[in-house]
């Protein structure tokens, strides 16, 4: 018999002896029955079902929005967990009155999680709503009435109204700011007692560190997607509840990642920002900030589908893979370690704790290209990652991948052979093209037709090119009878 | 006035069916449904299902103690299947358990025997082999045969227009409670509470006033829960007249997206003939609807699509032909616009493949064309307050359309991979049900002592903002402050047989039939207060702030005093108003009428930038004038417009519903189909609305805005395929929607694409990775 969940919810310490498994929104509407957090998917694309989980930090603590259809409930042990019951006060708060007044809410199906995405991104980062920052906060959230029009309004004016109101747009985390929000009304009272009460809780509920045999969930945002209808019931084992695996470190000149790095965590990361300098508008276009609030590094890889965005890049920069069970560790090169359509070299049992890169240098430039049918928030038809390192106009070495091109991520062994060693210019591209034409097979599926994405790789391998070489090499050159 | 439901939405306090207490013992319920598209049903094996801890009862076709029937339009359409099946999805049976997931993993061990009959997904085809259904139509103006002669270009072709996915946030839902005698009470997610009450009675062979059907709110409806909410409630309502419990049954979404009807996918022919100087002067167009498996609303949208086939435009000659075609795909339903939209875009493709052939403009050819007063539509209507013209002009000063115009040809000689496009849709959009007799409303309005009012209405609430604008058309026509105004739920019992939420008039008859009942009390005020006040002509009094004014003279009574004076008088506070839209006709004989009480105009005005190098875009601009009479409540309407833009463009460009040849929905989950965000709609949308315009018509002058927005997005296919071409200016021109970046991409590199050869065995290999990636 597993232990009893202990966490906070909304402003009252809860316990329970449901399965871990069983999904946080399952939870909500049918036990606790808080139905103000309703169900629009259960695949996390709609957002209807948002809440937040308040974590501790040492004293102080951290909230992000996420998407309860696809968390378990065993992840909020020592938690908080915030519906949008949690977030009502005697008078709308300033996100909700925006939204009143700009007309921000029609069916009303949507706006609960929307209230919750907005309040938020507001206790990560203050109101300073500008049109980037909207897209960013309510990325993860669908509205079918308004067009999103008036929720840009509603986002605005709450920006407007608390720039006159002192925010000097600096204290963003903290228990500070966490006063200034309460002081504002975007939060209620009772939030500020939450680190202590949660500090508290975790000591009169010490775990014994005992593990659960289950399936593993690291971020939930894929097996929860997949077997959505069979987990609920079941013990799980939740692998953010071991310690560690979610640190990223430097060492001698590698990057070690925990594997329990979220693709937010990851691309936030000042050290990874060094490395890859474009990484934060690459993982704009990776899911939402809500599912990348989640989403692992790990969970992307262990997938293995062929379509993984962090899979492409990781593989690019030709990742080493650190596994682990019953203390026994052992490192696998990630382009070993694809094997076929979702299956890997990994035993059963098996953890992936780490993921380690080389630190490209001076010379080395990286790139990452997605084309999918919506823009954000969407599967790639195909994506593509390439390091490439280039010394006196010519290329001395490079590792492209391409993904949904075959049944594995693909790191396109024969086109980075025969880029290897050439000048950079748009007579190699138009090479590497033909090259890479030979080296993938796409399927028709619903992500496109396999003609579609043969496309793509010719097109991607020119936009990799052009975008990273823009002196040397440019589209025009590869229409030239337009 | 902002949407009264506004604040309890924000705190997640609006309940929705299933967010009300449960009444003891509920069930829940699951359905089964069919794993094949076309078929005989041998055997239903529920046996395993049965054995499930928690199963109650499993429903099959011969539970049903009425008769087994749902089609509302045409009897076509089984509550449950009986012996054949005739789309993947058509319910088969319905499982009844102690928890929601117990149903749903029941009804996954419910299998089925089946024979296979032949597939048919394709409208043309069904066409061929005389699967129609009712009578095909045709709109005739002037003569067309004669009239291509003496046309200066004459060009033909064909569109493919896709279906579209309603996607409602809160899918399809009911819950049935027993109630004493027989009766029941049911609560459904429904935009026609009439229809549900008709279905449930028909299905239990109950007379209609042992159901009472009960709607509060609809967590988005769109026109996928006019007709197609009736079947759900009736499953609920099978369950709880069989096992005497109250049942809810909840359509997951990925059932709900194989289970339901869509927007009709169109194939269309059309033909034009134009003068040089780019004056249409003959147009057809042959429309083949894909209906799907049953009639459900399909002959009803499809007439709408003929009279919508001309859009905005005058043309002298025309021949519009439609029918219907049964396919083995969910049968298709209505969805905001109601087959208008299709009508039109057959014709704005038919004038940009005229403009390519003219090599002008597809604007010259557009505002040669626009309606002018008194001109004919197709079906005999004579166009009034054509308003059209002035959206048009406006939009071009207001927004300066020729600078941005110029604009984006700099931009495009400037740019090589990345290309700008341009487009402006006009839309004309006629008001009233076609149906001639939908055309009523009844609404029942109690004033109590304390002078507070409740309103009921047969109108529903669905996101639309009826009920705000119902609160402020009572409120207005007493005199009194909104606040007192309360709208009730809609409910059949209180408004009896009431037309469907739909065809973008639920304000206008709801709102007159209000107007008529608050009249009628407020008559019976008046007389009895210049009684008391001894006074004469009570037409001279007025309520304003809820003050009671002689000739605009306090008279010292409040609205509270007069109506707590009145009841003790023993004057009656309460009236029942009925509304029923006049002159409109249509004779089905001739196809020829007065079906719409007034028109919608407007002009939308686009710009793009495709990314030719990817196949991606963005839309930048959006520039519209609209005609919305003179707006009750702007807020609200801005609301319907952006988001029935909203709608228009997911439906051109990025919603794609996808079905392979045995009928099986591949795009059946959010993950895979794919509607705007709030990174796809534009920053820059700007909405004027056309001012000093009347309305005889609508309550207070307003016009009706629900559907005609939908139709502006339509521009955006064409804005996309005019950046194409300043890519590729000899790109055959194709119009099949949704212009998705895969398309976007195919046209473009058509020469790249035959330059390689997909090699076939390799990939033979991998056909069998499974078709859902859901990753
Ligand atoms: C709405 C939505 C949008 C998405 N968009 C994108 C996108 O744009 N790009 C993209 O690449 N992906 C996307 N995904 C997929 C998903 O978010 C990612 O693949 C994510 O990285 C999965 O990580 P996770 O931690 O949630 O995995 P989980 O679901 O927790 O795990 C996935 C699998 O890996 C196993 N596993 C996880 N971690 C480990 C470990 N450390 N050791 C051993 N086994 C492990 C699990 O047992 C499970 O079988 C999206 C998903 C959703 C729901
Ligand atoms: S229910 Fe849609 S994201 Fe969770
Ligand atoms: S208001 Fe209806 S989905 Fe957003």
């Amino acid at each position: 018999m597993p232990e009893p969940l202990h966490f906070i919810l909304n402003d009252k310490e809860y316990e329970t002896t449901l399965p871990g498994g069983t999904l946080v929104l399952d939870f909500l509407r049918l036990h606790a029955r808080f139905c103000g957090t309703k169900e629009g998917c259960k695949e996390g694309d709609c957002g209807a079902c948002m809440v937040l989980v308040g974590e501790l930090d040492g004293d102080t603590i951290h909230y992000k929005p996420i998407t309860s259809c696809l968390m378990p409930i065993g992840e909020m042990h020592g938690k908080h967990l915030v519906t949008i019951e949690g977030l009502n006060q005697q008078n709308l708060t300033p996100v909700q009155q925006a939204i009143v007044d700009a007309g921000g809410s029609q069916c009303g199906f949507c706006t609960p999680g929307i209230v919750v995405s907005l309040t938020g991104y507001l206790l990560q980062r203050g109101p300073s709503f500008d049109d980037v920052a909207v897209k960013y906060a309510l990325g993860g959230n669908l509205c079918r009435c308004t067009g999103y029009a008036s929720l840009k309004r509603a986002c605005t004016e709450v920006a407007h109204r608390f720039e006159h109101n002192g925010d000097d747009h600096t204290t963003r985390s903290g228990i500070d700011h966490l006063r200034k929000l309460i002081e504002w009304q975007m939060a209620p009272p009772y939030f500020e007692s939450i680190p202590s009460r949660l500090q508290a809780l975790a000591a009169a509920n010490p775990t014994n560190g005992q593990q659960i045999d289950g399936p593993l969930i690291a971020g939930g945002t894929d097996i929860y997607v997949q077997r959505g209808a069979q987990l609920p019931n079941t013990e799980v084992r939740i692998l953010g509840r071991d310690s560690g695996m979610k640190t990223i470190e430097v060492h001698e000149g590698d990057i070690h990642v925990g594997a329990l790095t979220t693709f937010e965590e990851f691309a936030t990361h000042p050290e990874i920002q060094k490395c890859i300098p474009g990484i934060v508008s690459y993982n704009l276009y990776n899911a939402s900030w809500q599912i990348r609030n989640r989403a692992t590094l790990g969970g992307n890889i262990v997938n293995a589908s062929p379509i993984g965005d962090m899979t492409a890049l990781l593989l690019a920069l030709e990742s080493e893979l650190l596994l682990q069970r019953q203390g026994q560790t052992r490192t696998v090169a990630m382009r070993d370690f694809f094997k076929g359509y979702k299956k890997l070299d990994l035993q059963s049992g098996e953890i992936l704790t780490e993921i380690r890169f080389a630190k490209p240098d001076r010379d080395t430039l990286v790139h990452f290209e997605k084309v999918s049918k919506r823009k954000t928030l969407d599967i790639a038809s195909v994506n593509s990652a390439i390091r490439i390192r280039c010394k006196a106009g010519s290329i001395v070495e490079t590792a492209l991948t391409m993904g949904g091109v075959a049944p594995i991520p693909l790191l396109m062994k024969n086109t980075n052979d025969f880029l290897t060693g050439k000048p950079v210019c748009s007579e190699t591209v138009r090479g590497a093209i033909a090259v890479a034409l030979s080296e993938v097979s796409p399927i028709n599926d619903i992500r496109g037709s396999a003609e579609y994405k043969t496309l793509l790789v010719r097109q991607l391998l020119i936009a990799h090119f052009s975008t990273l070489f823009p002196k040397q090499i440019t589209v025009r050159e590869f229409y030239e009878t337009h | 006035m902002k949407h009264i439901d506004a604040a309890t939405h924000t705190r997640g306090e609006s309940q929705y069916i299933d967010d009300v207490p449960q009444p003891e013992g509920m069930l829940h319920a699951a359905v089964f449904g069919s794993p094949i598209a076309h078929g005989r049903l041998l055997t239903i094996d529920l046996d395993k299902a049965r054995e499930v801890p928690g199963v109650r009862t499993i429903l099959t076709a011969d539970d049903i103690p009425g008769e087994n029937q749902v089609g509302a339009l045409i009897a076509d359409e089984m509550l449950l299947a009986e012996s054949t099946v005739h789309f993947v999805g058509e319910p088969i049976a319905l499982v009844l358990a102690e928890t929601p997931a117990t149903a749903h993993k029941a009804a996954q061990m419910i299998s089925v025997e089946t024979e296979a009959l032949p597939v048919i997904t394709d409208p043309r085809v069904a066409f061929e082999k005389g699967e129609i259904i009712g009578a095909t139509r045709t709109f005739v103006l002037g003569d067309v045969d004669q009239a291509w002669k003496d046309c200066d270009v004459v060009v033909e072709g064909s569109c493919e227009i896709a279906g579209q996915e309603h996607l409602y946030l809160e899918t399809q839902r009911a819950r049935a409670v027993p109630r004493e005698d027989g009766c029941l009470q049911i609560y459904a997610s429904t935009q026609s509470p009439y229809a549900v009450q008709k279905g449930v009675a028909r299905i239990l062979g109950l007379p209609h006033h042992k159901v009472e059907v009960d709607v509060k709110r609809l967590g988005g409806g769109f026109g996928g829960k006019e007709d197609q909410a009736t079947h759900w409630a009736c499953l609920a309502a099978l369950g709880a007249q069989i096992t005497g419990k109250a049942i809810e049954l909840v359509l997951p979404r990925h059932q709900d997206m194989v289970m339901t009807g869509k927007r009709h996918p169109y194939s269309s022919d059309y033909k034009i003939g134009l003068k040089q100087d780019g004056k249409i002067v003959a147009y057809e167009a042959r429309h083949y609807q894909n209906a799907g498996a049953a009639a459900d609303l399909s002959p009803a949208i499809l007439e709408r699509t003929l009279f919508h086939s001309t859009n905005a435009y005058f043309i002298p000659n025309v021949r519009a032909f439609a029918a219907s075609c049964r396919t083995n795909l969910p049968p298709n339903t209505a969805f905001r616009g109601f087959g208008g939209p299709q009508g039109m875009f057959v014709i704005e493709s038919a004038i940009t493949k005229a403009a390519e052939t003219l090599e002008v403009t597809r604007e010259e050819i557009q505002l040669k064309n626009l309606l002018q007063d008194h001109d004919i539509f197709p079906y005999g209507q004579q166009v009034h307050d054509a308003n059209i013209r002035r959206t048009w002009q406006e939009a071009e000063k207001s927004f300066k359309l020729k600078n941005l115009q110029k604009r984006i040809r700099e931009f495009n000689d400037n740019h090589f991979e990345k290309k700008k496009g341009f487009a402006i849709m006009p839309i004309c959009f006629g008001i009233s049900f076609t149906a001639t007799f939908l055309n009523q409303a009844g609404a029942l309005v109690h004033v109590y002592t304390d002078g507070s009012v409740s309103v009921s209405t047969g109108g529903v609430e669905m996101g639309q903002g009826l009920i705000t604008n119902l609160a402020k058309i009572a409120a207005t026509a007493f005199g009194i402050d909104e606040a007192r105004v309360k709208v009730e739920t809609t409910n059949t019992t209180r408004v009896a047989n009431m037309s469907p939420s739909a065809a973008s008039a639920t304000t206008d008859l709801n709102g007159n039939a209000t107007l008529a009942a608050a009249s009628e009390i407020l008559q019976r005020l008046k007389s009895f207060a210049v009684k008391e006040l001894n006074l004469s002509h009570p037409e001279r009094l007025t309520i304003e702030k809820e003050t009671l004014l002689f000739e605009g003279k306090e008279t010292g009574w409040t609205w509270q005093k007069l109506v707590q004076s009145a009841y003790f008088n023993r004057v009656d506070l309460s009236a029942h108003g009925f509304y029923a839209t006049p002159g409109v006709w249509f004779n089905k004989d001739k196809e020829k009428g007065h079906p719409f009480a007034y028109h919608v105009f407007g002009t939308a005005a686009f710009e793009v930038t495709v990314d030719c190098l990817r196949g991606t875009y963005e839309i930048d601009k959006t520039k519209i004038v609209h005609d919305l009479g003179r707006p009750m409540n702007e807020l609200i309407d801005r609301g319907q417009i952006e988001g029935g833009l909203a709608q228009g463009l997911g439906w051109m460009t990025l919603e794609e519903l996808k079905f392979d040849d045995q009928g099986r929905y591949l795009s059946n989950s959010l993950a895979s189909y794919k509607v705007p965000d709030v990174f796809f709609m534009p920053d820059d949308l700007e909405i004027k609305l056309l001012e000093n315009v009347n309305n005889t018509w609508g309550p207070y002058g307003t016009k009706a805005v629900g559907e005609p927005p939908l139709m502006y997005g339509i521009g955006v296919f064409f804005a996309l395929q005019d950046a194409m071409r300043a890519f590729r200016p000899e790109m055959p021109l194709t119009f099949d929607t949704p212009m998705t970046p895969e398309k976007v991409l195919m046209q473009l590199h058509r020469d790249e694409i035959e330059g390689f050869k997909t090699d076939s065995d390799v990939m033979a290999d991998h056909q069998e990775q499974p078709v859902k990636e859901t990753e």
